[in-house]
């Protein structure tokens, strides 16, 4: 009984100490920017509420509507392009090819380098290289900086997105596609599945955990999407690439809007759980169908 | 044996595929590493200018980049706060995980559990403003108060992770040192906590890469403090490059090398670690 004590004892000692510094720097501050988001809070001085009045502004602002349809659009195709050409790349990568750890190992390289300087490199890129090719090329369209175009900026974020979201995507569906056993393949090929058919109707669901992995990684990361825009765009032109984190820190954290912010980051939060709930329900049913 | 034949056919094309892809890769590296050697007078408008090797291997850029970005200054920062944040997170996460694995049928350690892992949702724009007031009303503007931020936001993930990996692990060694009279704390620390060394290689990995390149955490908490770790340096200096790009591009290059030389050396680890940590 005196283990029995000791062991309930050490069990609440371990826990008091670690949730009281978990609800201190997460749920207390998630409190606080729900309260901030009733008020007209600038950052700094006094503060008065002002009840719903900022979520009815939200509704009704172009520049957050507009980041809202920017992060959307993002989100969705990065993570379209990502998903289609991982597994393309997994599948060649776990094909009987010669050093394969070096090609595992070059693939994933992306992924490990920082974002911000990911993004400055490809800046550069955008700006200098892409444009005197496409001449040199004779493609006009090309022949500015895409960076600087309102309607062709956010293919830029995408591509850096996707540059670094495919390594990790691919190592994933890699793992994925280790764990179906060789006489799968082979029983399939007596039945005649081969190629595409051997793809969509024996490989393919035989991940599918693995594909809603990728899926859930994917969306929530780029729907969160903040490094690159800083590096490439800074939201720019004309506001055409604001994502909705970088527009909270932009207009809250130094444009005065702190308590507005707030109720947008509110959004934003329901907006995220929704989309991560959604998702779970989703794919826990197709892996039951299995 | 025939199929062996036709998987190598195969094979060839998938090679030939795989070599041109990698172009993909190299290329921006490739644009980096003579970038960041090169002087602006080698840098014509034509894009052979930019892209043909540098005339020179001189090391001059990076000296001067050092300066510019206070390089070790924020390599240290950069350094001090990852391994901190690594070494704490296995030691707390672990302990956390292993409390509310081995409690699952008690109601309250559930709760505490679901309490914590759904702070995974919780994105880190609701929580900046917020946390930027009260970390200077904390006195906790600094990488100090980084660090403990970091431990609550890996939190989630980690705790998820270990107890998780507790599945595997029997009970019964546990009660067995009961059975001698050991404490719970002293069992936990000479049985459990190391047998769990695969689960604090990948919390380790995951954790660190993800610390290493976070830009928005000290940006918002250490923005006063006039301390800069590698990627708020390179924000921070960004505009003091002006269109002096060969500078700009030497810097780049040395935030990306103290990665790259761990990503040599560890690289098996580190897939591991990464695989492990998204797809348990």
């Amino acid at each position: 009984m005196k283990n029995e004590n000791d062991r309930k004892r050490t069990f609440m000692l371990i826990t008091i100490p670690i949730l009281a510094l978990f609800i201190c720097f997460n749920t207390i501050p998630l409190i606080r920017g729900v309260i901030y988001s009733f008020t007209n809070f600038k950052g700094f001085g006094k503060y008065d509420w002002v009840g719903l009045r900022n979520y009815m502004d939200l509704f009704t602002d172009g520049r957050v509507g507009k980041s809202y349809l920017f992060t959307i659009k993002l989100a969705v195709v990065t993570t379209i392009v990502v998903n289609v050409l991982s597994l393309i790349l997994a599948l060649g990568l776990n094909s009987k090819i010669r050093a394969k750890g070096f090609f595992r190992g070059a693939y994933f390289l992306p992924n490990i380098l920082g974002s911000l300087v990911v993004g400055y490199i490809f800046n550069y890129f955008f700006t200098y290289i892409l444009p005197a090719l496409a001449d040199m090329a004779g493609i006009t369209s090309l022949d500015t900086s895409i960076l600087a175009s309102p309607n062709k900026a956010w293919i830029g974020v995408m591509i850096v997105c996707a540059w670094q979201a495919i390594a990790m995507n691919t190592i994933i569906y890699i793992s994925g596609l280790q764990t179906v056993p060789e006489d799968v393949y082979e029983a399939g090929g007596l039945d005649g599945a081969t190629g595409w058919k051997q793809f969509r109707y024996l490989t393919f669901p035989l991940i599918i955990p693995f594909f809603s992995i990728n899926m859930v990684l994917c969306v929530k990361n780029f729907l969160m999407v903040f490094d690159q825009i800083m590096a490439l765009t800074k939201g720019g032109p004309a506001q055409s690439t604001e994502s909705i984190s970088f527009l909270i820190y932009n207009n809250g954290m130094s444009g005065g809007q702190f308590g507005f912010q707030s109720a947008n980051a509110v959004v934003f939060f329901i907006v995220i759980v929704v989309i991560s709930v959604a998702q779970m329900k989703f794919s826990g049913s197709k892996e039951e169908q299995l | 044996m025939k199929n062996t034949s036709k998987a190598f056919k195969a094979n060839k094309t998938a090679m030939v595929l795989l070599i041109l892809g990698l172009s993909t890769i190299i290329f921006p590296l490739y644009l980096t590493i003579v970038i960041a050697f090169k002087q602006p007078s080698e840098m014509t408008t034509s894009i052979s200018g930019i892209l043909s090797l540098p005339k020179t291997w001189s090391l001059n850029n990076f000296k001067e980049a050092m300066q510019v970005t206070d390089f070790w200054n924020s390599l240290r920062n950069s350094m001090v706060i990852s391994v901190l944040t690594v070494v704490l997170s296995v030691l707390i996460h672990s302990l956390m995980g292993y409390t509310l694995g081995r409690n699952k049928k008690s109601k309250f350690y559930n709760f505490v559990y679901l309490f914590i892992v759904s702070g995974m949702f919780v994105p880190f724009a609701i929580l900046m403003m917020p946390l930027a007031k009260q970390t200077a009303e904390l006195g906790l503007a600094n990488w100090f108060g980084v660090i403990l931020l970091y431990v609550v936001f890996y939190m989630p993930m980690n705790v998820m992770l270990y107890s998780g990996y507790l599945v595997n692990i029997p009970l019964a060694l546990e009660e067995a040192a009961r059975v001698d009279g050991a404490s719970t704390w002293r069992t936990y620390w000479k049985i459990i906590f190391p047998i769990m060394k695969p689960m604090h290689a990948t919390v380790a990995v995951i954790t660190a890469l993800a610390v290493w390149n976070d830009v928005m955490t000290p940006l918002v908490i250490m923005a006063g403090s006039s301390q800069n770790t590698l990627p708020l340096a390179q924000l921070n200096f960004q505009s003091q490059f002006g269109t002096n790009y060969n500078l700009a591009f030497a810097s780049y290059l040395l935030s990306l090398i103290p990665i790259l030389i761990f990503y040599l050396i560890c690289q098996k680890q580190i897939l591991n670690g990464v695989v492990n940590g998204a797809v348990k």
